[in-house]
């Protein structure tokens, strides 16, 4: 069980009798102060040093707000979708044996090596009103190139493997036996799978969510080409921090990347203590 | 619940783990199966659970067939050498989950499902630990944990699937005594699958000894033991010792000397003689006996166990002796077997 650190405090634990605990944590934190830290603050910094009403000025302003909402929430949604078919796919590729389970496996990896923005042009092409799915759905009145439901096509896409990558090497993990105890209890094929593989599965598939999601809040290369990027409308956040870049606005681009940094920030802890919940229950 | 196997074989891709096994389980014994591994005990527990399904041949339970239901239909009590809990669920909600996920009006109550799982706790002596998780238990708490939910679902048959094999030894000789303990109090119909004979034959009302697919014999512990029917029973269960040997004129020679065994209804010729190392007779002289030079001696627990070799072709056998018996000091023994037996030599 993991040790119960409440009454130690603050205390460095020396995890094992092998040396070198001291130059690796050493060398992690220096790393990280370098790679993350140092641009991370920077980026705090320049936005500190607008003075509380002009940034809250650019913070209030509609156009961000509608950004930021554009980003999170297609983001949620796509991530949200993603924990659904992810996992579909994960327990496909898991179960069952099939001729060319091996090239469908190594197509999820795709999303990972593939550029972004020819992802976006991609997509772009096959749900433009005049694509091959885009016509097929324009006569049911479902306009996705150019508008909201377009950036979560391309953020589904981006993030479907994080979800199939984490809950993929878990669900191996099943334990046969479990499933076997369950059906010999009486427990139906569906009650089987929502009350005792889904639970089990949980931790891995928030964790597959949260990554998908922070992907999603942060990516730019595909959206772009398919959101059409209409102010207010399908405009996100990283788009905008480039407008205001380009405005030669530092500090509108900063303060928005700040609140993005905070948002995600909070968003990745809740995320985490839940987990933290969960992995604790189900030891 | 009576359980009946009748006439099953089961393949796995062509490969028979099981060779048209027979079986009458009566209501309310505790059958070990037992053999070594390979032998198809585990699918025949299996198939009797309805994880597996047979390639031929049919189960009841009482008079229905139960060979064409579903795992879920059969109301079994399942439990695995691994426990096979749910680990994210409390001890409590492991207990009570088959009664939990009934339908409609044969579900009792939650109140009642909690009131069924505390009783079990207490049979199981656990009480207390209804929040615990799992993974918060020892192995011995777990096994116990998994018995009291196939329980729960208060099945026609209770099957366990080598339910002692993870556990160390202490452990598994307590939780042996108290298995029996729980079976003399609840009647279930229980099987159980065991290589470790010594398990089967302490804990069974019977035993079945299997071995390459097929049972090889069926009894109490002492059939089993006593009167094995097979060489390989002879062999598997206890120790014993074998000669090559042959029959003439009803009289059981060793080579070319008779050893003061009659056997007047074997069939004559060549033959193997198999019999207990501790159920022998040791003598002075030797007209009708087996004699042979000591190889080695070694002291085990209570006996001293000896190795002789015998004629010749310097066949070994054991035999054992009180500890203090001066024969172990000379070169050579003799000795006659008690109880033993002689299979055609195959």
């Amino acid at each position: 069980m993991t040790t119960a650190p409440a009454q130690a405090g603050w205390r460095f634990r020396q995890p094992s009798v092998i040396p070198g605990f001291g130059l690796t944590l050493g060398f992690s934190l220096a790393y990280l102060t370098l790679i993350i830290l140092i641009p991370l603050s920077g980026l705090v910094w320049r936005s500190a040093s607008l003075g509380w009403a002009e940034f809250w000025a650019i913070a209030s302003d509609r156009r961000t707000i509608n950004a930021l909402e554009i980003s999170f929430g297609t983001a949620f949604l796509a991530a949200a979708v993603n924990v659904i078919f992810g996992t579909l796919v994960a327990w496909v590729l898991v179960r069952y044996r099939f001729p060319g389970r091996r090239i469908v496996d190594a197509m999820v990896d795709l999303p990972f090596a593939l550029p972004t923005a020819v992802a976006g042009i991609a997509l772009t092409t096959l749900y433009a009103p005049n694509g091959w799915i885009g016509k097929l759905l324009m006569p049911l009145g479902i306009k996705v190139a150019y508008t909201p439901l377009g950036i979560v096509v391309a953020l589904v896409f981006i993030g479907l493997p994080f979800v199939v990558r984490t809950v993929q090497p878990i669900m191996e993990e099943i334990d046969k036996e479990v499933e076997e105890a369950a059906a010999t209890l009486g427990a139906s094929r569906f009650q089987i799978i929502t009350r005792v593989l889904f639970p089990g599965l949980a931790p891995a598939i928030i964790t597959g969510f949260s990554l998908a999601f922070a992907r999603g809040v942060g990516e730019y290369g595909s959206v772009i080409f398919i959101a059409g990027n209409l102010p207010y409308k399908s405009e996100i956040a990283p788009l905008l921090i480039v407008i205001r870049l380009e405005e030669y606005n530092y500090p509108a681009a900063t303060a928005i990347a700040a609140i993005m940094l905070a948002l995600s920030f909070v968003m990745l802890l809740v995320v985490n203590l839940v987990q933290t919940w969960s992995r604790k229950r189900y030891g | 619940m009576e359980v009946r196997v009748a006439n099953v074989r089961k393949e796995f891709e062509r490969f028979p783990a099981l060779h048209d096994v027979s079986l009458d389980i009566k209501s309310g014994e505790l059958i070990a199966l037992l053999g070594p591994s390979g032998s198809g005990k585990t699918t025949l527990l299996r198939l009797i659970a309805g994880l597996e399904r047979p390639t031929r041949g049919k189960i009841f339970f009482g008079d229905e067939d139960a060979s064409q239901k579903s795992i879920q239909e059969r109301n079994v009590g399942f439990v695995f050498q691994h426990y096979a809990l749910f680990r994210h669920m409390t001890v409590a909600d492991n207990i009570g989950f088959g009664l939990k996920v009934r339908h409609g009006s044969s579900r009792p109550p939650a109140q009642e499902i909690r009131r069924r799982a505390s009783e079990l706790l207490d049979l199981v002596q656990l009480s207390g630990l209804e929040k615990r998780y799992p993974a918060q238990l020892s192995g011995g708490q777990r096994q116990r944990v998994a018995l009291a939910r196939a329980m729960a679902i208060e099945p026609k048959v209770l099957l366990l699937d080598e339910p002692f094999g993870a556990l160390d030894a202490q452990v598994r000789r307590e939780l042996r005594r108290w298995l029996r303990e729980i079976h003399d109090r609840t009647g279930h119909t229980t099987v159980f699958v065991t290589h470790d004979q010594e398990e089967a034959l302490e804990l069974a009302d019977r035993v079945v000894v299997m071995s390459q697919g097929r049972i090889e014999q069926v009894g109490t512990a002492d059939d089993i033991y006593d009167t094995p029917n097979s060489p390989f029973v002879y062999g598997f269960i206890g120790e014993s010792s074998s000669l090559p040997v042959k029959v003439e004129n009803g009289e059981i020679w060793l080579a070319d000397r008779p050893i003061g065994l009659s056997a007047p209804h074997a069939p004559e010729g060549d033959a193997t003689l198999y019999f207990r190392p501790h159920d022998v007779e040791l003598l002075d002289g030797c007209s009708g006996c087996i004699a042979g030079t000591v190889a080695a001696s070694r002291r085990v627990a209570g006996t001293r166990r000896v190795e002789l070799e015998i004629g010749g072709e310097r066949q070994r056998v054991e035999i054992e002796l009180p500890v203090d018996h001066p024969a172990a000091q000379k070169s050579r023994v003799a000795f006659r077997p008690g109880r033993w037996k002689l299979f055609p030599a195959a």
